[in-house]
């Protein structure tokens, strides 16, 4: 398992039909960093995020993430079509069989990534802090018998996943509002929650899919502000998409720069500002035009 | 007055008996959004296997009521379960991800093949089981009476405890939780870590088994069945479902009992043999004024 990398994609290649929105996409990110993943419209932001996420099964390449204590191959888990070899193997076949049969894009999160969606994607008929017990249930006892007969060590595990739900909600600030349903919220506080119940799966690794839009200055300051805190108290490793260019060279480490389903650049925000490439991506200069930002 | 009356007691258990198997219906419509028309004929399924576990249970000398009753509760709602998990993994999972009209015409499928065969182990005479539970009580209502059989009592009592622990489990259960965030959204409850392909399966098992407790309780109240109930059961279970909105789990049980009521009404005090086209009816005039059905949410069109 790497140390320093929690994600490493290498040469992602993601097809629909005949279009290709990926093309040899490769980058690393960095445990404990906060790294932006930015580019024009239409550059394959979102599909990177949802391949990674294992909302798609790329076409090609590797995607591994080495979160908790153990490396696992985003694509394998969503299960792949049986190679010749495997008739060979019986254990690459009894792994492909069982990723077949029970794999999914739940086991991602399982291994330890979390992300939220550019149209908020929340349990809308469901109450706020139902939101969020809902994405704790792997780590209590969810023994259905164990629900109805009402066990200590079922209401043991519930109120501690109250416990956590209320201390997630304190963070993004909507304690009072917990009991409200989730689609009652504003646009800024559905935002917010989005966040937090992702962050209650316990990951290593959060993607954010521009969790600015839509968001006015200040809303963009607070959010900024409970970024910085995911990854200094809770040791959570950051990956966004972002078009909002103050908030991604003021919070970003590294960033990776997309266009067209390719990588035109990766570095820290002062390479990427001065990175001819990109300026010509985002003013669609021609070829060898000197442009300054 | 006294067959009002009459007719009331027997509606309100039929109708719960319709809740009881509509409920299956509502369920999977709700998370997976077709109609398992399997699902009447898993019915009939249980209507055999309480047949079989009480030969069984008087077989190795079980004589009393109540430990027949409780064992063939378990052992029908445990076998039909299974019934249902296999129907989904067999004939609805392959088809996740393709059009709704090749799960229908699967679902078609497996009602044929379950009604066949059936038939073919069981033979196609009817059957039946013999009377455990007979007495009544009497009310006397004017010059008549109203006479309730135990049986229906029994049937009432099971059937409303059953739909309280299913209400229970959806609403307070962490599985209840995972089913009501993947009826609302399958791809995110995935994202966030739930299995969407068991929380389907449980839903299945749980959709059966409140099927097999109608069967138990039917079977023990009608005494005879055949490899066709399943059919004309699962119509008018349907027909609660949608008349209740469907994909409500309320609904569902409104939904019976209003089915059953309006139907043993009609019977009683109108003509028995234009019952099922009363029943229908009301469904046709239900939904012309609320087309998503009485607890149904009204579906908003996405822009």
């Amino acid at each position: 398992m790497s140390q320093e990398n929690i994600l490493t994609v290498e040469n992602l290649v993601m097809h629909f039909g005949g279009i290709k929105a990926l093309n040899d996409v490769t980058f690393n990110i960095k445990r404990g960093s906060v790294s932006a993943l930015i580019g024009p419209n239409g550059a394959g932001k979102t599909t990177v995020f949802n391949c990674l996420t294992g909302f798609y099964k790329a076409t090609g390449g590797h995607i591994m993430l080495s979160a908790n204590s153990k490396d696992t191959s985003v694509i394998k888990v969503l299960g792949e079509p049986f190679k010749v070899t495997d008739f060979i193997s019986p254990v690459a076949f009894y792994q492909r069989l069982k990723y077949k049969m029970f794999g999914g894009s739940h086991l991602v999160n399982r291994a330890g990534l979390s992300r939220t969606f550019q149209n908020i994607r929340l349990f809308k008929e469901m109450s706020v802090v139902e939101n969020l017990l809902v994405a704790q249930h792997m780590r209590a006892n969810r023994n259905l018998l164990a629900g109805i007969f009402n066990t200590s060590s079922y209401k043991r595990s519930e109120d501690e996943a109250l416990e956590r739900a209320f201390y997630w909600l304190g963070v993004v600030d909507l304690t009072e509002f917990a009991n409200r349903l989730a689609g009652e919220l504003s646009y800024g506080q559905q935002r917010r929650l989005e966040i937090a119940r992702a962050m209650c799966t316990n990951p290593e690794i959060i993607c954010l899919d521009e969790p600015a839009a839509g968001l006015n200055p200040s809303e963009t300051e607070a959010l900024t502000k409970m970024i910085r805190v995911l990854r200094d108290q809770h040791n959570t490793t950051v990956l966004l998409i972002e078009h909002d260019m103050g908030m991604v060279m003021d919070i970003s480490d590294y960033i990776v720069v997309l266009d067209h389903g390719e990588v035109i650049a990766k570095g820290n925000p002062d390479d990427i500002k001065n990175n001819p490439k990109v300026i010509a991506a985002y003013l669609g200069a021609e070829e060898g035009e000197e442009v300054t930002l | 007055m006294d067959i009002v009356l009459q007719q009331l007691v027997n509606g309100l258990t039929l109708g719960s008996v319709y809740g009881l198997i509509a409920i299956g219906y509502t369920m999977v419509y709700g998370i997976i959004g077709m109609i398992n028309f399997a699902h009447g004929d898993v019915y009939m399924v249980s209507a055999y296997l309480t047949a079989i576990a009480i030969a069984l249970l008087t077989f190795f000398g079980v004589q009393s009521f109540p430990f027949i009753l409780i064992g063939t509760l378990i052992f029908t709602i445990i076998v039909t379960g299974a019934y249902g998990w296999v129907i989904e993994r067999v004939a609805y999972r392959p088809l996740r991800n393709s059009s709704r009209l090749s799960v229908l015409i699967s679902a078609i499928g497996m009602s044929l093949i379950l009604q066949n065969y059936v038939q073919l182990s069981q033979g196609p005479n009817q059957q039946g089981v013999p009377t455990l539970l007979s007495g009544a009580i009497r009310f006397h209502v004017g010059d008549g009476f109203v006479q309730i059989t135990y049986m229906k009592i029994l049937i009432l009592l099971i059937a409303f405890a059953g739909m309280g622990v299913l209400t229970y489990i959806i609403q307070k259960t962490k599985l209840g939780r995972m089913c009501r965030a993947t009826q609302q959204d399958r791809k995110m409850a995935s994202i966030l870590g739930i299995d969407t392909d068991k929380v389907i399966s449980s839903v299945f098992v749980i959709g059966s088994s409140m099927a097999a407790l109608a069967g138990v309780l039917v079977t023990l109240d009608y005494g005879s069945f055949d490899f066709y109930i399943g059919f004309i059961m699962g119509i008018k279970a349907f027909t609660a479902a949608v008349l209740g909105g469907i994909g409500s789990l309320p609904g569902a049980m409104l939904g019976g009992i209003i089915l059953g009521l309006s139907e043993s009404l009609f019977a009683g005090l109108i003509s028995s043999d234009y019952k099922d086209v009363f029943s229908f009816s009301l469904l046709v005039l239900i939904l012309i004024i609320r087309p998503s059905g009485l607890l149904g949410k009204p579906a908003v069109e996405k822009v």
